[in-house]
């Protein structure tokens, strides 16, 4: 594949055709916040919190969707972006109900890391506070919408690794929500294999493991990336 | 450099922050010799906010209409406004039964009725038992703030970084793990 090569925060950068922004700048050393992108899924560029400013472009760009080009001067930390961050983090938290001091997530979060990451000491919206609703009838996990963030991370953990496509996402505007078996009940769903996929892939504790208390839920997304790298690997040999 | 006027204010909260500004332990010393308290629910017996104070932490969430009425006065008569906790930084724990859709007496109802089979009663002590507002409101929402001290409670340690930021330059800013909530 052809090299392509752009500016990113002043430094020019090789990177191979096909690649994101994102993976062009973490590979030359700047880091770019992120919260739907997880390694080996597919990438919806829905979060807005990787967006990167375009010198001479009034609009800002998702890292985890753009491919490089030539040409391209990329800043990933200009204060325009930095407080464009803050304020999608800001609207992550007023539009529901993240109340982290009884989260059994407190401490593991990664809603709560990027809050420290974009510095954000309040939230400059009026908080919406949605009723929303919690779903205890699988056996194992359960799902807080309270918490959810819509990153769909385990709608696509459950579609494109687990094959099972038993979460999805409904309705439209403040009312949207992930779904198990187009609205049933969790634990009515004929469609899940109880594998977790889900719980690992969910960056908060909207989806977690039954009976943890505050603080105790740890989460590993890393091992879809593995797990999907692992597959690659055995399909190489084949 | 003339003595600190240092007061501290609870409204809609637990007191868990006040009880970690108590964990400040020998630093209270070092406080004490750069402060007077004029006001304080742990320092002073003090019973009206006074005029003139420099720097005021206001612990809790703006409740009812006792908590509206105090931090109007706060904000009146002081210089920096820190906002001292989860609860009067996001509303947390306090603000939940902004959840309920209902008015305040559903809410009222909900809490002393629904989930009281001995002796179900709305408190209703004019004067004494302030009204609810119909929303709790974290304390920027209500009147400026000049610095955040998020956490629930924040450590002894998140504390004594803004005031001694305070002491030194007249305001503050926390950074990275000091601005982590819960």
């Amino acid at each position: 594949m052809a090299d392509k090569t752009l500016t990113i925060n002043g430094q020019v950068v090789q990177a191979q055709e096909g690649q994101t922004l994102l993976q062009a700048a973490r590979e030359a050393g700047f880091p770019i916040p992120t919260l739907c992108h997880l390694e080996g899924l597919s990438d919806p560029g829905s979060c807005r919190v990787c967006m990167v400013e375009q010198t001479g472009s009034s609009r800002l760009l998702p890292a985890c969707t753009t491919r490089v080009s030539d040409h391209l001067v990329i800043e990933t930390n200009s204060k325009r972006v930095r407080e464009e961050r803050r304020k999608v983090v800001e609207l992550l938290f007023a539009e529901r109900n993240h109340v982290c001091a009884v989260c059994v997530a407190c401490g593991h979060c990664e809603l709560q890391d990027l809050a420290i990451e974009v510095g954000m000491d309040h939230v400059r919206f009026d908080y919406d506070h949605p009723d929303c609703k919690i779903d205890l009838s699988h056996h194992l996990y359960g799902i807080d919408h309270n918490r959810c963030v819509l990153c769909t991370r385990c709608v696509r953990a459950c579609d494109e690794v687990e094959g099972a496509h038993t979460w999805d996402v409904a309705g439209w505007g403040k009312e949207t929500r992930v779904v198990t078996d187009h609205g049933q009940p969790w634990g009515n769903s004929e469609t899940c294999t109880s594998c977790g996929k889900c719980v690992q892939a969910c960056p908060t504790a909207a989806i977690f493991i039954k009976g943890m208390t505050v603080a105790e839920s740890r989460k590993h997304p890393a091992e879809i990336g593995f797990l999907v790298k692992s597959r690659e690997h055995l399909h190489c040999q084949d | 450099m003339p003595r600190l006027k240092f007061a501290t204010v609870w409204l809609g909260g637990c007191s868990g922050c006040h009880m970690s500004f108590l964990d400040l332990d020998e630093f209270l010393f070092d406080l004490a010799a750069a402060a007077d308290v004029v006001f304080s629910p742990v320092g002073t017996d003090v019973k009206h906010y006074p005029e003139g104070v420099d720097v005021c932490l206001v612990e809790g969430a703006v409740c009812n209409h006792e908590n509206l009425e105090m931090i109007h006065r706060v904000r009146q008569r002081t210089k920096v406004l820190i906002s001292f906790g989860d609860c009067a930084v996001t509303g947390n724990v306090s603000a939940i039964r902004n959840i309920l859709p209902a008015s305040v007496h559903q809410v009222l109802e909900r809490s002393y009725m629904n989930h009281d089979d001995r002796n179900p009663r709305i408190p209703d002590e004019p004067g004494i038992v302030p009204v609810l507002l119909d929303k709790v409101l974290p304390i920027h929402a209500v009147v400026p703030v000049e610095v955040y001290i998020p956490g629930c409670p924040p450590p002894a340690s998140r504390i004594k970084e803004v005031l001694v930021q305070i002491l030194e330059h007249g305001t503050a800013q926390l950074e990275g793990r000091d601005l982590q909530f819960g």
